[in-house]
């Protein structure tokens, strides 16, 4: 179903045509901030001789460092009094980013969520449900608004607290909830323990998000929920959720290249790749009045589907975020995504949703521990099957991470559940 | 056929306690317990006068466990009394995967429990050689 079928369906060549007047306004604000105008004149950047799409490449990138260091508004592009809201990332890794909208901007951010939720089958007759954080992160309040744009009822729950979130479901008759992978998995276990069929309850849609996970744990909650899963991608310096969203084909998620432009490259030579090889995503947002981003560096990791989708969509797709470029693990001096590992795992139906991966080094060696829980169904009291079951964790992962792993299969229960974006990786080891 | 409980247990402190509070609170009486154990985990038995209950309420908890069928025959508490049934079972090649015992009155009888892959044949066997082999009523009132 299109929100916007005009904007949806417009011909690449009056897309493009879009993106550049859009992109040359975006410069033109990007000239009135502190930052740009003094990294134009340090790059001999003349932004009236950007006169194609392919100009572009000529500008330099903006990494996550150039805007902690522009904290708190040397990136912004209109006067204080134009401002109606800031966003923040948490900061986990330093001073946070923070993110700046005018009425105009989050009008647009707003339509683009609407779009994105049209584009997976959802009307006014759905009751969603938000169980992401509201506040600072992008997550909750932008789902929120494009949710009551397109006309939903909206159950702003945010996070955690599980046996409400289910007591809402239940007496809301909730249809659509968006949610972390890693929580839906642990709050899927919950209505189980309740001793409720979650493919009972009427949800029929999930829209998954904040984090990176693998193919096999969306087959997983699909399955488990009895839903249809989609893949969303968005990130703060970007407004937030809404920069890509999986149509109802589910093939890749459509990026909405009327408000950015997206490029893919080899993110250790900066060289430009082509549709469908793998590389690091640079974003720039061309629909942002009050903070102008360019080139991004987002170092998400995915490649642009080549070919076009069944929807008659021609904005190009994404296929889901493999990983960071920064959350490679490096084990023995093999390279391993946290997502792989999980694949593996998430194909093993006697082990439980939950677990987690610890990294240390003993004697100058890379020690890898993969804690499983036990599934409790998959439980028949029999000490030979759980040696069996171990041997087979071990042996799909070294066949994939090459050292040996040391599997650890815990009681049901045990490791911390994620109510929110889950800590999977927990790296002892001192380089 | 009686069953026990089979609970999985990591083997770190408090693996038992938490599965005994649940049966307190619950009231659900253990007539005995043994740990069968791999290093780092393993997997504790219990036979209870109440076993499908115990099982519901230790699954509510979140605790893995589950029904396994068994086989318990009355012995003699003498010097001899297991070796009767033991031969029994061995010269009709029932192999015993594993098993436990306890006292029911001091120098007149035990019970000995044991898993074995077919606990139907184990039990004919053994009510074939004159063996009192136990009902689920029996054992769990016992």
């Amino acid at each position: 179903m299109y929100w916007n079928r005009e904007l949806e369906t417009i011909e690449r060549k009056d897309l493009e045509q879009l993106q550049l007047k859009r992109l040359q306004a975006a410069l033109e604000a990007a000239m009135n901030t502190p930052y740009y105008k003094k990294v134009f004149s340090e790059n001999r950047v003349d932004i009236s001789k950007i006169r194609t799409l392919e100009h572009l490449r000529d500008l330099p990138y903006t990494s996550k460092n150039d805007l902690r260091l522009s904290y708190p508004d040397g990136m912004v592009a209109v006067p204080r009094a134009e401002i109606v809201r800031m966003h923040a990332s948490s900061g986990t890794t330093g001073k946070s980013t923070v993110i700046f909208y005018t009425q105009k901007d989050l009008d647009s951010w707003t339509d683009l969520l609407a779009r994105s939720m049209a584009a997976t089958g959802a009307t006014r007759e759905d009751v969603f449900q938000n169980m992401m954080g509201y506040g600072l992160f992008t997550g909750g309040l932008g789902l929120h608004y494009g949710a009551e744009r397109l006309g939903c009822m909206v159950i702003p729950s945010s996070t955690g607290n599980t046996i409400r979130q289910i007591q809402l479901i239940q007496d809301f008759e909730t249809t659509v909830i968006h949610i972390t992978p890693s929580y839906a998995l642990h709050m899927v276990e919950e209505i189980q323990k309740m001793g409720i069929d979650p493919r009972d309850l009427t949800i029929n849609k999930a829209y998954l998000g904040a984090e990176p996970y693998s193919e096999a744990t969306r087959d997983k909650i699909q399955e488990q929920w009895g839903i249809e899963a989609y893949n969303s991608y968005g990130l703060s310096e970007m407004n937030g959720p809404g920069v890509a969203f999986e149509c109802v084909h589910r093939s890749g998620m459509h990026l909405w290249e009327d408000c950015y432009i997206m490029e893919i490259i080899n993110p250790e030579t900066g060289e430009a790749l082509p549709d469908g090889e793998e590389g690091e995503l640079i974003l720039t947002h061309i629909s942002r009045e009050a903070m102008p981003i360019l080139r991004y560096r987002t170092r998400d990791l995915t490649r642009i589907v080549p070919g076009t989708c069944a929807c008659g969509r021609t904005h190009r797709r994404i296929e889901r975020i493999k990983g960071r470029t920064d959350d490679m693990l490096i084990i023995g001096g093999v390279n391993v995504f946290p997502s792989q590992i999980e694949t593996v795992l998430m194909n093993i139906p006697e082990v439980g949703n939950n677990y987690q991966i610890v990294l240390d080094r003993v004697k100058n060696l890379d020690r890898i521990i993969i804690k499983v829980e036990l599934y409790s169904k998959m439980f028949h009291g029999d000490m030979k099957e759980l040696e069996t079951l171990k041997k087979k964790v071990v042996d799909e992962l070294r066949a994939l991470i090459v050292v040996n792993p040391k599997v650890e299969l815990l009681e049901p229960g045990s490791l911390p559940p994620s109510t929110g974006k889950a800590v999977r990786v927990i790296d002892n080891r001192k380089i | 056929m009686p069953y026990q409980v089979s609970v999985f247990a990591e083997n770190k402190p408090g693996k038992i306690e938490r599965i005994t509070k649940v049966l307190a609170e619950k009231k659900i009486n253990i007539r005995a317990v043994t740990i069968s154990d791999s290093g780092d985990y393993g997997i504790i038995k219990l036979l209870l006068d109440r076993p499908e209950d115990g099982c519901e309420f230790l699954k509510e908890q979140g605790i893995a466990a589950t029904l396994k069928d068994i086989v318990a025959v009355t012995i003699k508490d003498q010097p001899g009394g297991l070796h009767e049934a033991a031969a029994v079972l061995n010269d009709s090649g029932v192999n015993v995967e594993d098993a436990y015992g306890f006292m029911v009155k001091s120098r007149e009888s035990a019970v000995f429990v044991f898993q074995v892959e077919n606990p139907r044949k184990a039990e004919k066997i053994l009510q074939d050689a004159g063996f009192g082999v136990m009902t689920e009523k029996e054992l769990y009132l016992l």
